[in-house]
This record gives C-alpha cells, structure tokens and sequence, in this order.
C-alpha cells in the first residue's frame, strides 16, 4: 500500500511502552493515518517498524534513548496532521490520577467481609440462582431474606433445614416484607414501635395488619416474613416455628400474629402444639379459615382487619361512609387487587356475604375466573400479570389499563382497589389513580378503596386518602371494610331491583 | 465465623448484604442502614444447578471442614515455598525421558494436528534445532507424520512460555523449593522479535537457541552454581515494589537478578567479550526473569499436588487451542475448555485478525498470586486492556482476591497499604462467583514464524472450572 511515511525523533525521551501503544493505537485511528507507531529506538522496535514499512532512515537513525514517532499517512497532509497530534499529546498535561475507583464487590463472602457487622442478607437475584445465594448468606453467618420467587420447593426445604441447625433464620423465599427493629425490608411501611410481633406468610399481609396497628394507636417489634410455603407440609413451618421461638422470647412482644393462608394439618397441629406452651397472648389469622381448635392464649382471625383488631384489642371504626347507590341496571363488582393477600381477603368476605365472585387466585370455595359474566376479584400481583413486567405494587400502568376498561364497561357496578404504599411502592398510587379517575364519565361505577399504609409512610396516609377522596373514591379504613361496603352496595341494589321486579308483576 | 443468633437479631439493628435489586440498598442507607452491595452476576457460567452444588461445596460442615483443612494446607505449602535459581543445565541431564524424540510443550495435552499455527511452526523449529531433519519442510512432515511425541511440560516439572518448547538440548534454569526438595525447570527467556516462543523458526531464532545452548547456558550455570543459589522470594518482593507483577513486566526484576548474578558471571569466565554478551543479552531483554519466575511459579505449586479434599487450583495453562486447569484433590487431572482471545493492544501492522488465542505455561505465575492477580503492583500493565487507569489496576486485584482464599503477607503490594498479592485459586470460589482468573500475557500471531504482535490479558475460561467443581463434588460425595 502506497502512501506517506513520516519519522521524527525525540532524543532523550523514555516513556512507558505501554502508553506509547496505547498513544498509537489513538494516533492510528486518526483519519488519513495507515499505521503509526510511538516507540523507543531499540533495535527490536526499529525491527517491528522496518516490518511494518514505517520506518525511514531518519527513524533508523535513533538510538536506545530516544523516542520513534513513525507515522504513515494516505498522504503528506495527513500524515503531518498526525504526527502534529502524536505530538500534542506526548506534551498533553496527564489527567490526575484518579482516586481509588469505587469498585462494587461481586461476591457475598468478599461483602460480608466488608461489613464485618453484617446479621442479614437480602436476596432478590433470579429465582433460580436464590438458593445458591441465600446458601452462600449462611456460610457467612447471616440471616437470609429471600425476596425472590420461583425457588423450588425441595431447595426452600434444603435451605430452611441448613438454617435451622446453625440458628439462622431463612424469610421466604417470596418474602416481599419484613420489619426488623423498626427498619422496613424491601416492601413495608415505616411502622411505630409497640409491642405486638407479626409473623406473616404473605407480603401484603404483614403490610395490612402493621399498618392498622400503627394507625389505631399501636406498635409493633418485629414483622418476620416467612414466605408463602413455609406452613405446607413439604416444608413444615420450620421458620415460623423459629420465629415464634425468638417472639416468645423476645422481652419487648407481649402479643403475636400469625398470618398465612390455610396451613397443612400437620403443620397446624405442630404450631398450635408450640403456642401452647407460650405464655404470651397469640392471634392466628389464616386468611378464611373460620374454625381451628385453639388453646387458651389464642385466638383465630378470619381477616387481616380482624387480626388488627385482635391484636389491638378492639374494633376499627369503619370510615362511615353511607352505602353508595348504585348507577342504573350496573350489577357487576369488579376488584382490581395489587396484594395476594388483600385480594385472598376480598374473596373471604364476598363468599361470607353470598356474592358469587371468581378469581384468577381463588380461595378454596371460590371459582377459578371464566368469561366476563362474573363478579371478578383478580389478583394483579399473579404471576401471569408480572411475566417480564414490574409488579403493580411498583409501577400501576397494568391496573391503570384495567381500571379504564372497567370504568367504561357498561354493566360495572363496583370497583374494588387496594391502594398499598411504603418503601419500595410506587411514589403516588393514589395519583395514579385519581387521574385515570378524573376523566371518567359521570353516572359510572362506584369506586371503593382502602390505603395500606402509615402518616409516616414516604407517600403519607392521608394525603394518598385525600386524593382518593378528591377524585371520588369512597376510602374505607380497612380493605376488608371496603369489601363489605360493596358487599352491602351490591345487595342493596339487588334487593332494590328484587322490589322493583315485585311492584311491577 | 461471625453468625448471631435470631435473639440477636431481633436485638440489634439490621447490617445488610443486598445481593440484587440495588433499591432495596438505597432505601437502607436512607435510612441510615449499614448496607453493603453486592454486584451480582450469574454464578456457574449460568447453570444454576451447579451454582447450588457449589454453595454446598461452601456451607460450613462435616464434610466442607475437611476442604478448609486441605485447603489450609495447601495454603501454607504455597507460603512455605522457598525457590532457589540454582543452576543451568542440558534438559535432557534432568528430564531423562527427553532422550527419545520428545518435544515438550506449553499446556494441557495437545496432538500435532490441533496444535495452533505458532506452536507448530515452534514444533518443526525445534525438530530443526534437534537436527532430527536437515530443513523445515521435513520436520513439519517428521511431526505431521507422527515421528515425533509430544507431552507437556507440566508432566516433567517443567514450564515453558506461549508455546513452551522445550527438548533435549535446550538449557533449562533449575530451581529448586528448599522446604519441599522438589525442582521445577524452565528455559532460558530468548528476548524479543522473532522467537520460538511466539512459533518463529527461522535462522536467526536457531541460531540464538545455539547461542543459549552453547554459550549463556553453560556459564550461566557454572555462575549459579558458584554463588550457592539465588533465593527468588525476596527478589519477587521487592519486584512488586518496583512495579512488576512477574508476567507482563520483569523489568525490575531482571534488573534485580542481573546485580545478584554479574559478579559470579564475571568470575565463570575470562572471556571478557563472552561476559558482555551474556550481560548485554540479560539486560537487553525487558522479560528475561519471566522464565524464572515461571520456574518459581512451577517449583512452589508442585508440592499443593495431591492434597486430599483440596479445592486450590495447582496448574493453569494453554497450549494456544485448549486451557488446562489441575486441581489439588484431583491430582494430574486436566480440566480442559478451549482457549479465549486475548483483549490488549497490538505492535504496529497487527490487529486482533492476526492474534492467536491465548497460549503458555507462563499462567502459572498467576497461580501463585503474580501477574493478573498482582496488577495494582503494576498499574502500567493495565494499559494493555484500553482504557485502563490505574485505579483499575487495583480493582484487577481486588476482583482476583475474591476467588483466592488467602493472601501472601511476603508478597506486598504497596499501592494496596501493602496487601498482600491473593493467594491460593480456590475453585469454588471462581464458580460461585463468575470471577474467572486475569492472565496478563503476550499475543502471538496465528501463523507459524511471525512472532509477537501485542500483549493483553486473557481470561480462563469458566468452563475448565464448571468441570472441576463437577468433579470435586463427586469425588467428595456432595452429589
């Protein structure tokens, strides 16, 4: 390849060979420029130069202490432009040196050795990879919270059983709450000190049932989350039982909740057998279970409102607000639910009050969803909702969508929402709501809702409340209180339909 | 181990590990939460069965106690090491069975028809050398035709550099490790250009492989031997004070070796004119202590061989088409997975077309703790990977100490307030992280006879590793 070769020597410059390459390789990259190299006149460097057809006698010329700037251009002006830029930055100032760079620790061995106080490690890597993680958490002595899902069943076994023998405590996996010494883990609410410990199965849970205490004068110590499968038979309650092991020592909890779906048999009898031994005063809430033979310290909630209300010691006021009046022939209740938990409780109620109602996560008792005909509660939180998208808690534009569509279709009578804040919540769920409100028509469906949440949540109860309301929400104080308000809405308006039907036979 | 029990817990304010979603961190520190996190990355080269085999390989335990203990072992045969360069000699006086027409090469097993473009222009170089055909052409057809065998180095306690020929005439450097009485060889560094080492064969390289053969071998040698030995540990240490890290930059070194020995070269000769050859050749070639360090490398890690229960890398090399890895538990076991590309900077005329994949025994320096893993030492060296400054030369060594299980008090790096150098490759730690080990190396040209045409650093390849962990927790009983 024809072309322009220019050499200029630097007598009595050493420099790094390996800035010189990395200054050629710039250099090289200049437009115009064939080949150029910044080296010192060795023989071998003047070898690989003469190789390349870079180096003219001039060049040759140099010596051991001197510096090679070769430089072959398509022509003359380009080769010159070149050199005059090798040049410039051979005088350039050097940027300072940087501090220390700030380097992230890729393993959680070198982490925990980084904070040598380290008691817990979160874990929210893929599903798959969670229980090498949380495995590697116990090898280092920590206490695991597992906020991943799809953790196989035999791993969450494995990983509880490994725990368990070296004192350590597994929360989850799934857990997506927990409250320790006050400080919120991933999705809870900044919750007053008191002196009530929740042990919950269920994120949303944990969060209903924290949140009423605090707003109704109370506190808790500790909300341990267990994760959803932990009372299945296949993994035997072995953190709850851990959990209410550490609560009933714990000096500080007088009263503690136990909220999770439904348990095994087994694992029932073996927790109830545990509460029996405790002197403190327990309150079990496995969401719609109505009756469990109980000891004398304990008693049975069938919502998360009822559990609050236990461990408090008396009864929510309801919000009072009046049974609304239905729109028109509008008879359908529709539940846009964001908590598992929340939406488990809706169904719980509604089968208590008559009203059919299917669920894409039915209850036992309760249909799986079909068609449109039914009064629907869907869980948005489900994993057919949250395949490769954030989940509602964290961004509302899937409920937003849907609760448009309700809005505009003409037999909604009803709309159910849960309206969850704290840390990790979306920044303005209530907003979010309140505008798709907004420019709704008038004579539509009710809308009925309850916060989950505390004054000291970073959204504030209140003023997400006050938005609610501002946009025509009826806010209930619980959302169990929200379902039996559109419960009575919804037989009301039956029984006024029922009368109309008689006076006109 | 640190560990409080749930009473505890409950007790004190929560200190967090955050492995994963990163706001969960940042509502911590909010809040005024000690939180460290962790930069996570798929463990296992992605498979997720064997990142949970390997957690168990690390749970505290009956069976995981016996690998602390063998790997505590293997740790402190690492420290102990005590190499000497003792002497030069004919390869053949050592490696007996080089008598045969045997050429010994750089990594794992390799047969003539894989080998790699440079490693077979060595090949033929080397038959030419041995005079075993009168031209290249023959020899090429001597080591096609399967006239010739080839075994590895690390068979005979031997390393060689990028291609690492090494057979019967050549001179080898012999050091021994004191404490263990074990000796490990390697041969002389030929400097730079046209080598045998980056597959050149031409004259020019043979008749410096003489000029090694008859010449700087002999009297190097005799000067070794005179002086008693040349203790390399505390040469190393204060290498990595001047800025090497014994893979891409001995300059220091050298120059620290070439003190040591000039007096006793003086004495071996009264050919003056000899003596300056000798003294211009060693100080003339930027790399020479490379090939002693490598001997070094091979001298302490042959005694971590064998250790029951041991999860401590021994060996890591390549022959320019496959990598080997050796583990202690499992012996003279190779695990093989091809070699990747370097990523570094070229001479002038080349580019990554013209690499050739990574190649050499010289690996073995990282092994012990040197070359990639000493990088902060070196922050020169980092250069050669782009955009490197010098912070990132200590992030080099920050990541490498994350799959090492000690670190070497003797071998300080004082840009690191004098941390020591990470020590000891446990293989669970490279599969449970994802971290491979950074190899600082030169780049050959892909075709037989060109030579160097850059340097860079090369990464193992995760897969020799995957094997290794599969093997050592059958061979354990984990799975």
């Amino acid at each position: 390849m024809s072309g322009v070769v220019l050499n200029e020597i630097r007598r009595g410059v050493y420099l790094d060979s390996v800035a010189l390459m990395r200054l050629s390789r710039t250099v090289a990259g200049l437009p115009g420029v064939l080949e150029a190299a910044l080296m010192i006149g060795t023989p071998s460097n003047k070898k690989i130069m003469q190789d390349a057809g870079i180096l003219t006698p001039e060049g040759e010329a140099a010596q051991g202490s001197d510096l090679v700037l070769a430089i072959k251009g398509a022509d003359e002006a380009a080769a010159r432009a070149a050199l005059d830029q090798a040049k410039a930055q051979l005088d350039a100032p050097k940027a300072a040196a940087q501090e220390t760079a700030d380097r992230k620790v890729r393993t959680l061995r070198a982490a925990a050795n980084a904070l040598p106080d380290a008691n817990l490690a979160i874990i929210s890597v893929p599903g798959e990879f969670a229980a090498a993680e949380a495995r590697n958490a116990l090898a280092n002595g920590l206490h695991v919270m597992i906020f991943s899902d799809n953790v196989a069943i035999e791993h969450e076994r494995a990983l509880k059983e490994e725990a368990a023998a070296r004192g350590l405590l597994v929360m989850g996996p799934d857990c997506g709450t927990a409250i320790l010494n006050g400080v919120p883990l991933a999705f809870a609410n900044v919750v007053r000190k008191g002196d009530i410990g929740i042990i919950a199965a269920s994120g949303t849970g944990l969060q209903e049932v924290s949140t009423l205490i605090d707003r109704h004068g109370k506190g808790i110590t500790h909300g341990i989350g267990v994760g959803g499968r932990d009372l299945k038979e296949s993994v035997g309650g072995i953190t709850t039982l851990m959990a209410i092991d550490a609560l009933d020592r714990d000096p500080e909890t007088q009263h503690i909740v136990l909220i999770s779906k439904p348990p095994a048999a087994k694992v029932a009898e073996a927790i109830v057998a545990r509460i029996g031994k405790s002197k403190k005063q327990f309150t079990l809430c496995f969401i719609g279970l109505d009756r469990l033979s109980l000891p004398q310290n304990a008693v049975l909630a069938s919502t998360l409102t009822e559990a609050a209300e236990k461990a408090l010691g008396r009864l929510i006021v309801p919000a009072g607000a009046k049974v609304p009046m239905l729109n028109g022939q509008r008879r359908k209740l529709r539940g846009l639910y964001s908590g598992g938990t929340l939406c488990a409780e809706a169904q719980v109620i509604l089968r208590r009050k008559g009203i059919d109602v299917a669920s894409n996560a039915p209850i036992p008792g309760v249909p799986e969803i079909s068609g449109e005909a039914q009064n629907s509660i869907l869980d948005l939180g489900a994993d057919e909702y949250t395949v490769g998208r954030p989940h509602p808690m964290i961004d509302p534009s899937l409920r937003n969508e849907l609760l448009k569509q309700a809005l505009v279709a003409s037999d909604t009578a009803v709309i159910l929402l849960d309206v969850v804040i704290g840390y990790g919540a979306h920044d303005d769920p209530a907003g979010s709501v309140a505008e798709i409100l907004s420019g709704s028509a008038e004579n539509g469906p009710v809308v009925i809702a309850s916060v989950t949440g505390t004054e000291a949540d970073p959204q504030n109860y209140s003023a997400q409340v006050r938005r609610l309301r501002e946009a025509g929400v009826i806010v209930e104080s619980t959302n169990a209180k929200a379902v039996e308000l559109a419960a009575a809405a919804l037989a009301s308006s039956q029984g006024a339909s029922g009368q109309r039907r008689a006076s006109a036979s | 181990m640190r560990s409080v029990s749930v009473d505890d817990l409950l007790k004190t304010k929560p200190a967090v590990v955050n492995v994963g979603l990163e706001s969960f961190a940042r509502t911590l520190s909010g809040l005024g939460v000690p939180v460290a996190q962790v930069s996570w990355s798929p463990p296992a080269g992605g498979d997720a069965e064997l990142a949970n085999i390997v957690s168990l390989l690390n749970l505290p335990g009956e069976k995981t106690e016996r690998i602390e203990a063998a790997n505590r072992e293997a740790v402190r045969r690492m420290l102990e090491g005590d190499p000497v360069l003792i002497d030069v000699v004919p390869a053949e006086s050592v490696i007996p069975q080089l008598k045969e027409r045997l050429i010994l090469h750089a990594g794992p097993p390799i047969e003539w028809a894989r080998m790699c473009g440079p490693m077979q222009g060595a090949v033929s170089g080397a038959i030419l050398y041995e005079g075993w055909t009168k031209d290249l052409d023959a020899a090429t057809a001597l080591a096609a035709s399967g006239g010739v065998q080839f075994q590895p180095n690390h068979h005979f306690s031997a390393v060689g550099p990028m291609t690492g020929m090494i057979t019967r005439t050549m001179p080898v450097m012999v050091v021994e490790n004191r404490k263990f009485g074990n000796r490990a060889y390697c041969t002389i560094n030929e400097g730079l250009g046209k080598v045998m080492r980056f597959g050149g064969n031409d004259a020019e390289v043979l008749n410096r492989l003489a000029w090694l053969r008859d010449v700087l071998g002999p009297l190097l040698g005799k000067a070794l031997r005179d002086s008693g030995g040349i203790p390399l540990k505390a040469m190393i240490a204060r290498g990595l004070g001047m800025g090497d890290e014994m893979h891409q930059r001995n300059v220091a070194c050298t120059g620290l070796f070439l003190r040591e020995i000039s007096p006793w070269l003086a004495r071996a000769t009264s050919d003056s004119e000899k003596l300056a050859q000798a003294l211009a050749f060693i100080s003339g070639n930027d790399q020479f202590f490379l090939n002693v360090a490598m001997a070094m490398g091979k001298a302490i890690m042959d005694p971590v061989r064998g250790i029951e229960n041991s999860t401590v890398v021994t060996a890591m090399c390549r022959n320019g088409t496959d990598f080997g890895v050796r583990v202690s538990a499992t012996g003279d076991q190779w695990f093989v997975a091809p070699v990747e590309m370097p990523v570094g900077l070229y001479f002038p005329g080349y580019s990554e077309a013209d690499a050739n994949p990574d190649m050499g025994d010289s690996a073995i320096v990282e092994t012990i703790g040197l070359g990639g893993f000493a990088m902060a030492a070196a922050p020169a060296v980092v250069g050669f990977i782009g955009a490197g400054n010098a912070a990132t030369a200590v992030t080099y060594t920050k990541e490498m100490g994350e799959i090492a299980i000690a670190e070497n008090p003797e071998w300080a790096i004082p840009a690191l307030d004098f941390q020591g150098v990470p020590t000891g490759i446990d293989v669970r730690l490279v599969v449970g992280s994802g971290i491979t080990p950074a190899i600082n190396t030169g780049i050959a040209h892909k075709k037989p006879g060109i030579g160097q045409v850059g340097a860079g650093v090369a990464r193992a390849p995760m897969g020799c590793f995957q094997q290794a962990a599969r093997e050592l927790a059958r061979k354990m009983g984990f799975v």
